[in-house]
């Protein structure tokens, strides 16, 4: 029973960074209808990022954050204007090819500038474990949660709560009439791309504190983030936060009663059975 | 009237450059390209049925192409069966496979459905890895044969394979070329542009889509038997990976999908340099082979979302035309 507890903790522990990755690409494929496929590559730069702070300058993870959040919120501006605004007038064909082609560069240039060594981020604030009843938590693990918690909080509050969050969720919902409202969707658009980043960039400077570094980590945490946001329902934010912890709990407890190799076969599986009853996702519109 | 030129000039232009590339480069190692390029162009034709005509874009077919690999290799070994017999049971396999997965997926939109197939390609590539009564994560050794049209092995030569792959380019071809002709390919183009449209004029949508992705995927295992008798040894990470996925996607993608001859010009284009960049930047592992070709991608995504073929069509408009 304690090792269920055990494995069900670690996974929603893991379950919480992975919502918060996955809320940032819902977000940009809620408003432009578009998919970064590049998803998982933009959350490797942001671990770089954090391990160079570290290791460059000496800062730890934490106090790095709003820096690797800020730079992943300028690279997905930068990425929108140099790749995505172009390949708009393109097919689907093109879009999804543009961003795939983009997972791919950045992926041979990390391996090419970083080589293909692991780096783990070493004594950061965060260290040592404590036990809640019979369940033993990582220290490094939990705060990494409870941050994605908090900046998940923060984006709902964006969304929810301000003028801006509002123009956003406007132009997800109907463009035309956006438009027509006065909302300069265009700027909406780089919008998405700055918060949608920041918050894979959030994801990434806290898995950082614990979790390798090395230039392939994205696929894993990519193809998962395209999962949960598949499974959450399609530009719901509400939807991915609840399909991350799902996932988070269904890979540890799938790595206990399976052979751990199986560990995200049986995540993957759930996401097709779930698009087999209900197309849409847990929460998306129909 | 056809909108569709007829194909005399080209197909004539094909099979001429095709029994003049090995005249004009002899070395085993043009061979080896040579036959890499026929095999990527008929994958990326097989592909282009689906994900060009179709419109239903698929980052899975790996799962096909293992398919044909393992179904001729286990029967080969397990069974003695001639793999021309375990192509063709492959082949059938694969198709049967297509029909099961696409019933569910093809109800999922655009990026849903890319999602899937990627998420179907992953499974099936880590059950393979960690399947032990096919070899499991060691994979498997094909048994060396005598060299013969019969065992589908030729041990002196490369030129065979060459010439089997080229049988397959060919069949890949007129299986486009036949359906661009007939009723279905307009079904499959209509279906693509519009699928509500296309139902409401009492196309039936699923069983064109399931159709074409049989087909796809009984050329594609095909392939895939052919991969397992040139290099002897399959394993999941050659023969299921998601890299080889996105490359037979790529291949479409790049000459002009939802063109007959986009995937050959794709595969022109990328196995040369793809041979290229490994050879000078390869050894180092350092991943610079990626970043040309990472680049490359976003370029012409960028530049020309048509691919090469539209790129033709730019040039011609520009010449002058004859009277």
């Amino acid at each position: 029973m304690e090792i269920v507890a055990q494995t069900v903790a670690s996974g929603v522990l893991l379950g919480l960074i992975l919502a918060l990755s996955a809320a940032g690409l819902t977000l940009i494929w809620g408003v432009m209808d578009i998919v970064n496929f590049a998803h998982g590559d933009f959350l490797m730069l942001g671990m770089y990022a954090s391990f160079f702070a570290w290791a460059v300058l000496g800062l730890d993870p934490l106090l790095a954050l709003p820096g690797v959040v800020a730079a992943l919120g300028l690279f997905g501006v930068v990425v929108y204007l140099g790749v995505i605004r172009p390949v708009l007038r393109g097919s689907v064909l093109a879009q999804i090819f543009a961003t795939f082609g983009l997972g791919i560069l950045l992926r041979g240039v990390a391996q090419f500038v970083f080589t293909a060594d692991y780096r783990q981020i070493g004594d950061t604030m965060a260290t040592g474990s404590f036990a809640v009843g019979p369940v033993h938590l990582g220290l490094p693990q939990t705060i990494a949660a409870l941050g994605a918690l908090i900046v998940s909080g923060l984006l709902f509050a964006l969304l929810d709560r301000t003028t801006v969050g509002t123009a956003l969720r406007a132009t997800a919902e109907d463009r035309r009439a956006a438009e027509l409202m006065g909302i300069d969707t265009r700027r909406m658009f780089a919008l998405a791309w700055a918060v949608g980043a920041g918050c894979v960039g959030a994801a990434a400077g806290l898995l950082a504190i614990y979790f390798p570094i090395f230039p392939d980590v994205g696929a894993v945490f990519g193809l998962l983030a395209f999962v949960t946001v598949a499974l959450g329902g399609f530009g719901s934010v509400g939807g991915a936060m609840l399909a991350g912890v799902l996932i988070g709990v269904v890979t540890s407890v799938a790595g206990l009663i399976f052979d751990p190799a199986y560990k995200f076969t049986v995540a993957y599986l759930l996401y097709l059975v779930v698009l087999v009853i209900r197309p849409q996702g847990l929460l998306g519109r129909a | 009237m056809s909108v569709v030129p007829r194909p005399g000039l080209p197909v004539i232009a094909l099979v001429a450059a095709a029994l003049v590339y090995p005249l004009a480069f002899g070395s085993p190692a043009a061979i080896n390209v040579g036959v890499l390029i026929l095999l990527f162009a008929a994958l990326g034709t097989a592909w282009n049925l689906l994900g060009g005509y179709a419109g239903q874009i698929s980052f899975g077919h790996a799962v096909f192409f293992g398919i044909g690999a393992y179904t001729s290799t286990v029967l080969l070994k397990e069974a003695g069966l001639s793999p021309w017999l375990g192509m063709l049971a492959g082949a059938a396999l694969a198709a049967l496979a297509a029909v099961l997965l696409g019933v569910p997926t093809f109800r999922l939109a655009g990026h849903y459905f890319a999602i899937a197939t990627i998420v179907i390609g992953e499974i099936a590539h880590t059950v393979v890895r960690n399947l032990d009564a096919i070899g499991g994560a060691r994979g498997l050794f094909l048994p060396i044969l005598p060299t013969s049209l019969v065992n589908y092995q030729f041990h002196n030569s490369r030129l065979p394979y060459y010439g089997i792959a080229f049988g397959l380019y060919a069949l890949a071809l007129a299986a486009t070329l036949m359906v661009e002709r007939r009723r279905i390919g307009y079904y499959l183009r209509a279906i693509r542009e519009d699928p509500t449209a296309s139902r409401s004029v009492g196309v039936s949508v699923l069983q064109y889509k399931l159709a074409a992705a049989a087909l796809s995927a009984a050329l594609t295992a095909i392939c895939g038997t052919f991969y397992a008798q040139y290099v002897l040894f399959i394993d999941s990470d050659s023969v299921f990976p998601l890299s080889l996925s996105i490359l037979i996607a790529l291949t479409a993608i790049l000459g002009g999908a939802g063109r007959a001859y986009g995937p050959l010009l794709g595969a022109g284009v990328l196995v040369p340099l793809s041979e290229i960049t490994r050879i000078a930047f390869g050894g180092t592992g350092r991943g610079a082979d990626l970043v040309i070709y990472g680049a490359l991608i976003v370029l012409i995504s960028v530049a020309q979302p048509g691919g090469i073929a539209a790129l033709g069509d730019a040039l011609r408009r520009r010449l002058p035309q004859p009277a």
